[in-house]
C-alpha cells in the first residue's frame, strides 16, 4: 500500500465518496451480536449472492439503541434510508424480497422513535454509520481530516489553544480540562513522551467506551495522533480490558490499516511527524482504570495506584510525561479539530462543553446509549429519552458508577454537568446511569456498590482495603435487620474517614453510594434498623409475606409449595402465613396467580 | 527554598522536602505506619494525612512536597478523629495478640495504638487465614500480622533487587508472600532479613532459636561457646536504651558468661584470620597472577547466596575464604578443643550475629562441617541475644566489663571494622600492603573506602601497582558494579576492578537484618563510628601483627592458604536455581 500524503488522502476521499451505492448496514457491536446480528449479516450475504444483488452489505457499530438490536439500515440509493429493528434471519428474507428487490418498505418492522430527536449524536453518529473494520469507509465520511488539518496547517501551541477554546473536559470521571493536561505534558522537556488511551471501562452497567472502540476505532486513533502531535509524543498505547475482545480486534485492525496508509508510523502524511500505537490488555482489575495504576500495569507491574503528584503528565509511563485520556474524550478530538473549538464550545452548558454519552440502564424502558448536550436535565434523559420505567414509578437514578451516588427523582430537573452532579453528592463519572424504581432498596443498592468496591479494591491502602470491607459488613448487617443505630454511626465514621484518607480516586469515592443514599434515603436505613423492615421489599431477610384476603381465591397453590409448613388453612377458611415459621423463600409469592400475596 | 507555615509556625526547607520531614524539623511528629526513612513513600497506611488551609482535600504528609506559601495543619480535632478511625480499621484486620508477638514492646502499630489511647475495638475483627511461612528457618512470615505497609516488598524489590517478596491476591485478601505463592525457601530469597528489619509489626521476624540455645546452656554435658560479631557490640545497646553507637564489647562478654557460656570468643578474631587468608589470596591473584581478578569478598552469606543464584558466572572471582564466624567455629572445635583437651562432640558453638542469613550459612555446604561436626551449631541475631539477656534478668546497662577468652577472643582493630561497609576491604588492604611491600601502610586508615555511599570506587597504590577497588553494599548497588564487570568481559576488555567488597545490607553488617529495629542512616553512621573508634583505641591495627594470629599459624595452621588452612578455612560455591521446585 502506498503511504498517503495530503494530496493522496484527499483524492482517495473524493473517489470513495463518489462510489457510495445502495447499502445494507447491520449493527455488529457486542449488543447487536448478542441479539443475533451475525446470523442476520450472514443471511444478507447469502441472499445477496443468491439473488445477485447490486448492493453493499456493510457492518457498522452501535449508535446507542441497544434495546432494539439487531438493527439494520437499508438504503437503495445511498442517501435515504430505512432502519429495521429486532431483525431476525426470517425478516431478512422479507426485507430482501419485498424491500430491496421490489421496493416495498416493510412498515411493520421499521424502527420509529422520537427519542432520537431529543438527543444530539456527535460522537455516536458515526458509530452507526461507519464500518469499523474499513478505513476507507471512515475516510470517505471525512475521517482523518482533522489529523490532516492539524499536522499540515497547525503548530503545537495552536492545537492546545484550539482545545482550550473548545472547553473539552475529561470524560473519564474527573472532568479535568483536557487542554491543561496536554499543556502540562507539552511543557515538560523530555526525550520521550507517551499518549495513553484509557479503555479500561469498568463501572457496572457502563459500556460507552466499548461501543466507541467497537464502532469507530479510527476516531480514537485520530484523537491520539493529534494528542501526540500537540504534546510531542511519538508513541501511544491503547489500554483495553481483555473482556472487550471485539473492541481489541477492531482497534488492532484499525491500527494495522492506519499503518498501511501511513497514517501511523514514520513521517505521517509527509509532515515529518512520527507516531506509533500499540495495544496493551488489562486483566480486568477495576483499579487499573485509575491512571497511576494503569501506568503500573502497562509497565508490567502490579496494578497499584501511586500517590500524585507527580502527575502522569509530568512523570508517567516509565517516568516520562504521559497524557492519559479516556476513550470518549479522545473521540471528541477529531470533531473539535474538524469543526473548530469555537463550534464545539457552543454545545453544552457554561462550564461543561460538548455532549456526553450515557449508558442508560436499570428499570428504564429504552435502555441503551444516549448522547445529549451537557446541561440536559436528568428528567429529560430518564423520561424523554429513556421512556421512564414500565409498570412502576421512578424513584432515583444512580450516576457515576461505584464512585457516584444516587439522586432522587425530586432533583430530576437538575441539568447534567460536572459541578451540578457533584453538588448533589454524585458525579458524572464515565457516564453510567442506572434508573431505579420503588422496588429498589437503597440499602441494597449501597450494598451492591460496596460489594463491587470490596471485590475490586486493589489492597494497597488501608482505608481502601479495610474501610470498604468493614462498610460492607455494616451494610449487610443493616439489610438483615440486625444492626443498631451505633452501627449506622460507625458506618458513617468509616465512610467519612475513607473519603479523606484513601490513596486513589477509587478509594476516596467508594463511600459515595453509602453517603448519598444516607443523605436522601436515611428513612430507609432507619426502617431496616428500627423496624426490621425493608420499605422496598427488596431485602430478602426482611421480606414479610402476607396473604391479602380479598384477593385470595383460596386455590391452595401457596400451601403446596411452602417448604417449611408456614402456611396453614384450607380451601374454605382461606390461608395464613405464620411469620415465625416463614423463611422468606418467596415461593408462595411466585406461585400465586392472583397477586394475593403481598411482599413488604 | 520554599517557605511555608505548619501549625502557625514558619518553616523553610529545601525544595522537594516532604511535609512530614518539614514538620519534623520544627518538632512536630506526624504519625505514619508505612513511611520508612530508607524507602520512598508508598503512601499505603493513610495515617499521615494533613490539611492545607483553603483546601478540602487531605494530603499525605509522607509524599507531598512542601510548597511555597502552604498553610498546613497537622493536628486538629477532625484529623485526630480520622487518624483514630484509620488506626481502628487497621487493628480490625490485625490479630492484636501483642503478648505472644515477637514485636511486643517494639511494634510501631502497638506504639501508635498506645499513643492514641485505643481502649476498644469498635469494628469486628477479620483476619487473613493463611499459614505462616517458616520454610527458610531464618526469616518467618506471619501474614496475619501484616498491615500491608509494603516496606518489605519495597526493600526486597527496590533496595535489594531480589524480588522474592511480593503482594499477592487483592483487596482485603491481599497479602505478602514469595511471588507465585510458593515457600520463601523455594524463592530467590537471599535471607538478608532486611524485610524483617524494616517491618513495623511482627509480620516478618527472625526465626527465633533462643530455645535451642537455652537447651544447650542447661545441658551440663555441653561445653557451650559463643562468639560475637563486630557489628553486634555497637548496636545491642539500642535494645537497652543505651546511647546509639556505644561500644559494649566488655558488657556483652560479661552478659554471655552470666548466661552460662563456658567460653566467650570474638568473631573479630575470626576476621583477623579471614584477613590473613583473603589478603594472601589477593596477593596470589594480583601479584602472582594465579586465579581470576577481580577478587570478590565472601564474608556475607546473603551475598554468596545472591551470587550463586544471580551471578554464577562469577564463582571463580569469589574468595574461597570462609566468613569469620565459620573460621572461628572450626578453630574452636579443632585448635581450641585440642589445646584444652575437650571432645569436640560435646562442644556447642553459638554465634551472635547482626544477621539472619548466618542461620542459613551454618549448614549451607559440607565445608561448614570441617571440624567433623557442625562448626557453628546455632546462630542468633543481635535481637535474640538482647531477649535472652532480658530473660535472664541481667542488668545489662550496669554490668561490669570483662575480657574474652584467649586466644580466640584477642582481636585487632582490623578485625573489628569488618562490621562496617568498606571494613573488610580496609583490613585486607592493610595486610595485602604488608604482604606485597613487607612494610605496614603508614596512614593505617583508608578513608576512601569508608562511609555510606552505595558504591565506593578508589585506586590504591601498592608498591607502584595500582589496585582498583570497588565497595558496594545493598544488593541494588552490588548489581551496578557486577554488571560493569560482565559488560567489560562481554566486550573482551579487562574488568575495571581488582578487588571488590560486597555486603548485602545497606551500611554493611552494622545495618544487618538481625540488628535492633528502627535503623536509619543516622543510626548506621553512629554504629559504624563505634567500630572505627574501637579500631582507633586498639594498639594493633594489622591482623598480621596480632601475636595470637602468629601463634595460631605457627602452632596449628601452618601457612596462610597452606594445606591445613585450605581444609579448615576455605569453601566452595555452586550455581543454584532461582526457584526450587
Amino acid at each position: 500500500m502506498d503511504k498517503l500524503n495530503q494530496k493522496k488522502i484527499e483524492e482517495l476521499r473524493e473517489k470513495l465518496q463518489k462510489q457510495r451505492p445502495g447499502f445494507v448496514k447491520v449493527g455488529v457491536s457486542s449488543c447487536g451480536i448478542a441479539a443475533g446480528a451475525n446470523d442476520v449479516l450472514d443471511r444478507f450475504i447469502a441472499l445477496k449472492k443468491k439473488n445477485n444483488l447490486d448492493i453493499e452489505i456493510r457492518k457498522c457499530g452501535c449508535a446507542g439503541m441497544c434495546y432494539a438490536e439487531p438493527l439494520v439500515e437499508v438504503s437503495l440509493d445511498g442517501r435515504d434510508s430505512v432502519t429495521y429493528k429486532e431483525v431476525t434471519p426470517e425478516l431478512v428474507e422479507k426485507i430482501v424480497k419485498n424491500h430491496i428487490i421490489s421496493g416495498k418498505i416493510q412498515e411493520d418492522y421499521v424502527y420509529k422513535t422520537d427519542t432520537e430527536k431529543k438527543q444530539f449524536k456527535l460522537i455516536l453518529s458515526n458509530c452507526g454509520k461507519v464500518n469499523p473494520e474499513s478505513i476507507n469507509d471512515y475516510i470517505s465520511l471525512g475521517g482523518y481530516r482533522a489529523v490532516e488539518k492539524v499536522l499540515i496547517k497547525e503548530n503545537r501551541q495552536e492545537v492546545i489553544d484550539q482545545l482550550k477554546i473548545s472547553g473539552l473536559r475529561g470524560r473519564g470521571g474527573g472532568g479535568f480540562p483536557t487542554w491543561l493536561k496536554w499543556n502540562f505534558a507539552k511543557g515538560v522537556n523530555a526525550d520521550k513522551k507517551y499518549i495513553i488511551c484509557n479503555g479500561d471501562e469498568g463501572d457496572p452497567g457502563a459500556y460507552m467506551d466499548r461501543s466507541l472502540l467497537e464502532g469507530n476505532p479510527h476516531a480514537i486513533i485520530e484523537g491520539m495522533i493529534i494528542a501526540g502531535f500537540a504534546v510531542g509524543a511519538d508513541e501511544g498505547f491503547f489500554y483495553i480490558r481483555a473482556e472487550y475482545p471485539l473492541a481489541i480486534s477492531r482497534v488492532q485492525k484499525a491500527i494495522d490499516a492506519a499503518i498501511d496508509y501511513g497514517l501511523l508510523g514514520e513521517n505521517i502524511l509527509d509532515t515529518g511527524f512520527n507516531f506509533n500505537l500499540q495495544i496493551r490488555l488489562g486483566a480486568g482489575a477495576f483499579v487499573c482504570g485509575e491512571e497511576t495504576a494503569l501506568i503500573a500495569s502497562i509497565e508490567g507491574k502490579r496494578g497499584y495506584p501511586s500517590p500524585r503528584p507527580p502527575y502522569p503528565s509530568v512523570k508517567g509511563l516509565w517516568s516520562k510525561p504521559t497524557v492519559i485520556n479516556n476513550v470518549e474524550t479522545l473521540a471528541n478530538i477529531p470533531i473539535i479539530f474538524d469543526k473548530g473549538g469555537d463550534w464545539f464550545s457552543k454545545i453544552g452548558s457554561q462550564n461543561s462543553k460538548g455532549t456526553k454519552v450515557f449508558a442508560l440502564t436499570g428499570k428504564v424502558k429504552n435502555s441503551g446509549l444516549v448522547e445529549v448536550p451537557m446541561g440536559t436535565t436528568l428528567g429529560e434523559i430518564v423520561y424523554g429519552i429513556g421512556g421512564g420505567v414500565s409498570g412502576g414509578k421512578v424513584k432515583a437514578i444512580q450516576t457515576g458508577g461505584p464512585s457516584g451516588g444516587v439522586i432522587p427523582k425530586e432533583y430530576f430537573d437538575t441539568p447534567v454537568n460536572y459541578e451540578s452532579l457533584q453538588k448533589l453528592g454524585s458525579i458524572m463519572g464515565s457516564g453510567g446511569m442506572i434508573v431505579m424504581d420503588e422496588k429498589d432498596c437503597m440499602v441494597d443498592i449501597a450494598k451492591f456498590y460496596m460489594k463491587f468496591c470490596v471485590e475490586e479494591a486493589c489492597g494497597k491502602c488501608s482505608p481502601g482495603r479495610i474501610g470498604t470491607y468493614q462498610m460492607l459488613q455494616y451494610l449487610k448487617k443493616i439489610s438483615k435487620g440486625k444492626a443498631n443505630m451505633n452501627d449506622l454511626q460507625l458506618l458513617e465514621d468509616i465512610a467519612y474517614a475513607v473519603q479523606r484518607t484513601a490513596l486513589c480516586g477509587l478509594g476516596q469515592t467508594a463511600p459515595n453510594p453509602v453517603v448519598s443514599t444516607l443523605k436522601y434515603f436515611r428513612d430507609e436505613y432507619i426502617a431496616h434498623i428500627k423496624e426490621q423492615r425493608c420499605p422496598a421489599g427488596k431485602c430478602k431477610d426482611l421480606a414479610k409475606y402476607k396473604i391479602v384476603e380479598d384477593k385470595c381465591k383460596k386455590c391452595g397453590a401457596c400451601i403446596k409449595v411452602c417448604p417449611v409448613e408456614a402456611i396453614s388453612g384450607d380451601k374454605d377458611k382461606g390461608y395464613k402465613i405464620d411469620q415465625k415459621k416463614c423463611i422468606q423463600c418467596g415461593k408462595c409469592f411466585q406461585v400465586c396467580s392472583f397477586d394475593a400475596i403481598k411482599k413488604g | 527554598m520554599p517557605k511555608a507555615i505548619i501549625n502557625n509556625k514558619e518553616v523553610i526547607v529545601e525544595e522537594g522536602t516532604t511535609i512530614l520531614d518539614a514538620a519534623k524539623k520544627i518538632n512536630i511528629d506526624i504519625p505514619t505506619l508505612c513511611k520508612h526513612p530508607d524507602l520512598d513513600a508508598s503512601a499505603a497506611c493513610g495515617i499521615c494525612v494533613v490539611k492545607v488551609k483553603g483546601s478540602k482535600k487531605m494530603l499525605r504528609a509522607c509524599c507531598t512536597a512542601l510548597e511555597e506559601g502552604m498553610n498546613i495543619i497537622t493536628h486538629d480535632n477532625e484529623l485526630q478523629k480520622i487518624r483514630r478511625t484509620v488506626i481502628e480499621l487497621i487493628l480490625s484486620n490485625h490479630p492484636n495478640d501483642c503478648l505472644q508477638c515477637a514485636r511486643n514492646n517494639n511494634c510501631e502499630l502497638q506504639k501508635l495504638a498506645a499513643d492514641f489511647g485505643i481502649r476498644e475495638f469498635p469494628f469486628p475483627q477479620f483476619l487473613r487465614d493463611v499459614p505462616e511461612d517458616e520454610s527458610t528457618k531464618t526469616i518467618d512470615l506471619v501474614p496475619s500480622k501484616c498491615i500491608l505497609c509494603g516496606r518489605c516488598v519495597q526493600v526486597c524489590q527496590d533496595l535489594q533487587d531480589v524480588w522474592a517478596l511480593s503482594f499477592i491476591e487483592r483487596g482485603h485478601k491481599t497479602r505478602i508472600s514469595a511471588a507465585g505463592d510458593i515457600n520463601l525457601s523455594e524463592s530467590p530469597c537471599i535471607r538478608c532479613g532486611q524485610c524483617s528489619a524494616h517491618c513495623p509489626t511482627g509480620a516478618i521476624a527472625e526465626h527465633d532459636q533462643t530455645e535451642d540455645v537455652w537447651r544447650a546452656l542447661y545441658n551440663e554435658k555441653k561445653y557451650c561457646m559463643v562468639q560475637i560479631a563486630p557489628a553486634v557490640r555497637v548496636a545491642i545497646g539500642e535494645a537497652f536504651n543505651l546511647p546509639i553507637g556505644a561500644n559494649l564489647t566488655g558488657k556483652i562478654y560479661s552478659a554471655l558468661r552470666r548466661l552460662g557460656f563456658n567460653a566467650v570468643f570474638d568473631t573479630s578474631f575470626g576476621a583477623d584470620v579471614t584477613v590473613m587468608e583473603e589478603a594472601t589470596e589477593f596477593v596470589e591473584r594480583f601479584v602472582h597472577k594465579k586465579g581470576k581478578l577481580p577478587l570478590i569478598t565472601t564474608c556475607c552469606p546473603s551475598w554468596v547466596d545472591f551470587m550463586e543464584k544471580f551471578y554464577p558466572d562469577m564463582i571463580d572471582n569469589f574468595s574461597s575464604s570462609k566468613s569469620p564466624h565459620e573460621m572461628l567455629g572450626v578453630l574452636a572445635k579443632t585448635y581450641f578443643a585440642q589445646k584444652n583437651k575437650i571432645d569436640p562432640k560435646d562442644m556447642y558453638m553459638v554465634s551472635i550475629m547482626p544477621c539472619t542469613s548466618k542461620k542459613y550459612e551454618i549448614s549451607r555446604s559440607n565445608q561448614m562441617y570441617a571440624s567433623g561436626y557442625q562448626d557453628v551449631d546455632t546462630s542468633l541475631t543481635t535481637r535474640e541475644l538482647a531477649r535472652m539477656i532480658k530473660q535472664a534478668g541481667i542488668d545489662f546497662a550496669n554490668l561490669e566489663e570483662e575480657k574474652a577468652d584467649n586466644i580466640l577472643g584477642d582481636y585487632t582493630g582490623a578485625g573489628v571494622i569488618f562490621g562496617a561497609t568498606g571494613g573488610v576491604m580496609e583490613a585486607a588492604l592493610r595486610t595485602a600492603y604488608f604482604l606485597i611491600t613487607g612494610k605496614n601502610f603508614k596512614e593505617v586508615k583508608y578513608n576512601d573506602v569508608r562511609g555510606l555511599e552505595g558504591v565506593k570506587e578508589t585506586v590504591v597504590n601498592i608498591a607502584g601497582e595500582k589496585v582498583r577497588i570497588a565497595i558496594a553494599h545493598g544488593m541494588g548497588n552490588v548489581e551496578a558494579v557486577l554488571n560493569k564487570i560482565r559488560q567489560a568481559l562481554a566486550e573482551g576488555k579487562k574488568p575495571p576492578y581488582d578487588f571488590i567488597e560486597v555486603m548485602a545490607c545497606p551500611g554493611g553488617c552494622i545495618g544487618g537484618g538481625g540488628q535492633p529495629y528502627g535503623v536509619t542512616d543516622q543510626l548506621r553512621i553512629a554504629r559504624a563510628s563505634g567500630l572505627y573508634s574501637d579500631d582507633d583505641k586498639k594498639e594493633i591495627h594489622f591482623s598480621h601483627d596480632n601475636p595470637y594470629i602468629k601463634q595460631l599459624y605457627d602452632s596449628f595452621l601452618g601457612k596462610p592458604s597452606g594445606e591445613k588452612a585450605k581444609k579448615l578455612l576455605h569453601t566452595r560455591y555452586v550455581p543454584r536455581p532461582l526457584y526450587k521446585k
